[in-house]
């Protein structure tokens, strides 16, 4: 672009729309950075209340005693090891299901209707809200298969809340495999599933442990449908079997966060600490899972 | 076992009947086309083909790109029905047999005719686990010192073992183009397939490595029946016996590769090896 | 040595090979499974409740107070909380989230995305019950400073947070579509003499429209599902109103407070959760429906 006259208010039109011009593309920027800057200054705000309200709460005692009437005694016990717990149902029975559909929908299905169908309704599922999902629990777990309200159903109405996220993200794995290591396979004389097992999920692995390790994470921080299908919001014990009933983190604190007293407050916040804690682990543990198995994979 | 430099390299006019000749009509052919017509979807892709492969021999298909070469040997072991819509008309016959017969085991076939790709594409393990993956899968692996012997059997085959011996358990991507190109027909020889498919497999190598694989088709040839595609004319001239001219999908000539390159019976045959066209 | 008919090792495995594809298939078909499974239940129970209550006192009434002893089934007070707080969080979400994606799109330089972009993602994995919070104990106090009439639960305060976290959402989506517009155009656009914010407002942001409304509606869907925000921070009074600065309830939050109650299963109270339900998954079904359509067709164009 040419250099023109200065931004003055000379007579030459084109100079004053080049010189307006330049002043909103500046301006314009401005403000989606101010944009960016809320959003920044949102989570900061976040992090700051959240920690300055919960970490003088936070001690070992917190997070191994029982919850109680008295604000100071309170503890987060139960509700931690009944969110573990949940996961850990939940990725029993949610991978094997999940890993199974995406390997058929990729490898098997090609694009007959059926398959797309399936498709379709995957991607519908994942935008359900988790709301609904408690629904289904409720009526179809809790009531209809007697299951009550118990671990077994919590996790299984959070296995199927997470089941589309696990096919959707699987699929991206095994998609993400080369063609070619497919075909040397097949030129070798194996059969489909052979190739499959051998060679197609070894190296899909550790982008479908990421893929599950996502789910999980979002489901650790999932309230409202366990809330309906299954938990209590005053557990005086810690389960100790898939039939026992069970709280989990988030319930806690949203019952904590529930009470006028400013001292279940701060329960609620050093609760939400330990949440993160809990998120952060996982994150770190589906991190070295991955490496792991990327070394493997590559000799 | 050759090295790199011991043998001299056929050239195009040095070709003479020396050895034992199964051009020899009474030889029965490995691989018998009988009016192939193959279609991707509505698209015919090839048409009309008819061809008798002679065993222990090495045949090569030339053409311009597109004609239809790789393709045709892709036919040859089923591999084109792992691409959705693609159909067959005509029949393909080895060792008598139509190989697209509804009763015919494809997985079977592929281990019986091996296949060398353009683009070396060894699996990410190591040189040992690719060549001892075949094996397994097809129940050949027999005990742990049997499996041993099989895997340097045919890295000797592939003339790549006094390269690797001592690094069989490094990843296989570790190593150069040429030598996991050599690792890939290795890993194909394992499985004693009767016919081996080779498709371009030298085109991503320098000229040194494309030697080697040269010489490397001359030895197995003895053992195999191999059949070659390739764009590059100097080559087919130097490694085959017969050559086949593809041409816009359909099977131009066939003849021994000297005919075909020296008095070749088809104008086109002839335009296209004297490099009128690409 | 020939290529003969198969032999019993192979047969064995063939017959293996058609039962691991028939299970693999029936996983997949549990998918299918969650939708029935979802329809029936919502269905068996509204069906059963709407034999107690006609349909056009449900959709139509506005009072709602099914667990007072002269109980009222209007839903639409419930319907306004979900609209109101919905409203606030997409006025918030869709011209931020926007202008993040156009920034993002055409104007940032590698640095600022890879700052940038993270920082959204954290945003949008925050639990919303950690939302929750914040909304109730620190937004509420905040906003409570500038406007000393707001209630302590309101339909502001968790109708701003709530945008916040869906701002990333909208921001990546219609990131998407943007970058889904061909290089020719933009460049058409610069050889003119356009400057950029022309281009982006001009020509980008017109040429990806099919795919930004999809994104927005898609956020909107989001809105009306989100449940725990509004639970702890808006109420529990169910109100027709469009006052923002008093306590309202929505959808989502009557059922949580159902649930939490000694609702017994088969009694009116227990059914009317489900009824509200229905409605809550009607409404995301159809706006996620016309979002994936805008979708294609926006793929469609530019493919």
């Amino acid at each position: 672009m040419s250099q023109t006259a200065p931004l003055g208010l000379t007579g030459d039109p084109a100079a004053r729309t080049v010189a307006w011009r330049r002043f909103t593309d500046v301006a314009f920027q401005v403000i989606a950075l101010v944009v960016l800057l809320v959003a920044l200054g949102a989570l900061g705000a976040l992090i700051w209340d959240i920690v300055s309200d919960g970490a003088g709460r936070l001690s070992w005692d917190f997070v191994t005693s029982f919850p109680s009437r008295r604000a100071s005694q309170a503890g987060i016990w139960p509700a931690l090891v009944g969110s573990v717990f949940i996961i850990l149902v939940t990725a029993v029975l949610a991978v094997p299901v999940g890993v199974a559909a995406a390997i058929y929908l990729e490898e098997y299905g090609g694009r007959s209707l059926g398959a797309r169908l399936i498709e379709l309704n995957i991607t519908n599922l994942a935008a359900v809200p988790s709301i609904i999902y408690g629904l289904l629990g409720l009526g179809l777990f809790v009531r209809m298969l007697g299951m009550g309200r118990s671990v077994l159903a919590g996790a299984s109405t959070l296995a199927l809340l997470v089941l589309p996220v696990v096919i959707l993200s699987t699929r991206e794995a095994l998609r993400a495999v080369p063609g070619s290591l497919r075909e040397g396979s097949y030129a070798l004389g194996a059969t489909k599933w052979q190739t499959i097992w051998y060679q197609v999920l070894p190296v899909a692995t550790p982008g479908i442990l990421t893929g599950l390790i996502l789910a999980l994470s979002r489901a650790i921080g999932e309230t409202a449908p366990l809330i309906i299908a299954g938990a209590v919001t005053f557990a005086t014990f810690a389960p100790d079997s898939i039939w026992s009933p069970f709280t989990v983190l988030p319930i806690q604190i949203f019952n904590w966060v529930s009470r006028p007293q400013v001292e279940f407050h701060a329960n609620a916040a050093a609760g939400i600490l330990v949440l993160v804690l809990l998120l952060l682990s996982m994150n770190a543990i589906a991190i070295w899972l991955r490496d792991r198995y990327t070394k493997k994979g590559a000799a | 076992m050759s090295t790199a430099t011991s043998r001299p390299l056929a050239r195009l006019g040095d070709l003479t009947s020396n050895r034992q000749d199964s051009t020899d009509t009474n030889v029965p052919p490995k691989i018998d086309v009988e009016k192939l017509d193959f279609y991707y979807g509505d698209k015919r892709a090839l048409q009309d083909i008819s061809i008798r492969i002679k065993p222990n021999l090495v045949t090569a298909f030339i053409g311009p790109s597109g004609c239809g070469k790789s393709t045709f040997l892709r036919t040859l072991n089923r591999m084109n029905d792992i691409i959705p819509g693609t159909r067959v008309n005509g029949k393909i016959l080895i060792d008598n047999v139509d190989i697209y017969t509804s009763g015919m085991d494809v997985v079977q076939l592929r281990r019986r005719v091996g296949m060398v790709f353009q683009k070396s594409n060894p699996f990410p393990k190591s040189i040992f686990e690719n060549i001892a993956y075949g094996l397994r899968i097809n129940g050949m692996a027999g005990s742990k010192s049997e499996l041993a012997g099989r895997v340097e059997e045919s890295l000797k085959q592939a003339a790549l073992w006094d390269e690797v011996k001592d690094r069989l358990h490094e990843s296989a991507l570790a190593m150069s183009g040429g030598q996991q190109q050599r690792l890939c027909i290795a890993r194909a020889l394992a499985v004693r397939p009767e016919i081996l498919l080779m498709d371009e497999p030298a085109s991503a190598l320098d000229p040194i490595a494309t030697q080697r694989i040269e010489e490397l088709i001359y030895d197995l040839k003895k053992t195999y029946t191999i059949v070659i595609v390739t764009h590059n004319m100097q080559q087919a001239a130097r490694v085959s016996d017969h050559t086949a001219f593809f041409w816009l999908g359909r099977l131009v000539e066939y003849d021994r590769t000297e005919k075909i390159f020296t008095a070749p019976a088809e104008k086109l045959t002839e335009d296209y090896v004297t490099g009128r066209f690409g | 040595m020939s290529l003969g008919p198969a032999r019993e090792p192979r047969r064995r495995s063939k017959r293996f090979e058609f039962i691991i594809e028939w299970v693999l298939f029936l996983s997949a078909l549990l998918s299918i499974g969650t939708t029935i499974g979802i329809i029936l239940v919502l269905t068996v129970e509204t069906v059963a409740f709407l034999r107690e209550v006609s349909i056009v006192e449900f959709l139509t009434g506005t009072e709602w107070t099914p667990l007072f002893s002269m109980p009222r089934f209007g839903v639409l007070p419930l319907v306004a909380g979900t609209t109101l707080v919905s409203l606030i969080a997409m006025a918030v979400a869709l011209p931020m989230g926007l202008l993040s994606a156009i920034y993002l799109s055409e104007y940032s330089s590698d640095g600022v995305r890879r700052v940038v972009k993270p920082v959204l993602e954290l945003l949008a994995g925050v639990p919303t019950v950690v939302y929750g919070y914040f909304a109730l104990l620190f937004v509420t106090p905040v906003l409570q400073r500038f406007l000393p009439a707001l209630s302590g639960f309101n339909a502001v305060s968790p109708g701003i947070v709530m945008g916040i976290m869906i701002l990333p959402l909208v921001s990546s989506l219609a990131e998407d579509a943007m970058r889904g517009v061909p290089r020719g155009l933009r460049e058409g656009s610069y050889a003119l003499g356009a400057t950029k914010m022309q281009t982006s407002l001009r020509v980008v942001v017109p040429a990806a429209f099919s795919g930004i409304t999809a994104a927005f509606i898609l956020a909107v869907s989001r809105a009306i599902g989100e449940t725990m925000i509004v639970a702890i921070a808006a109420g529990q009074q169910p109100r027709l109103t469009f006052d923002p600065t008093v306590p309202v309830e929505t959808m989502t939050a009557y059922i949580v407070q159902i649930s939490l109650g000694d609702t017994p299963q088969g009694t009116i109270e227990y059914r009317t959760i489900f009824a509200v339900g229905m409605l809550l998954f009607i409404g995301t079904f159809g706006l996620n429906v016309v979002s994936a359509w805008l979708r294609e067709r926006f793929r469609e164009e530019y493919a």
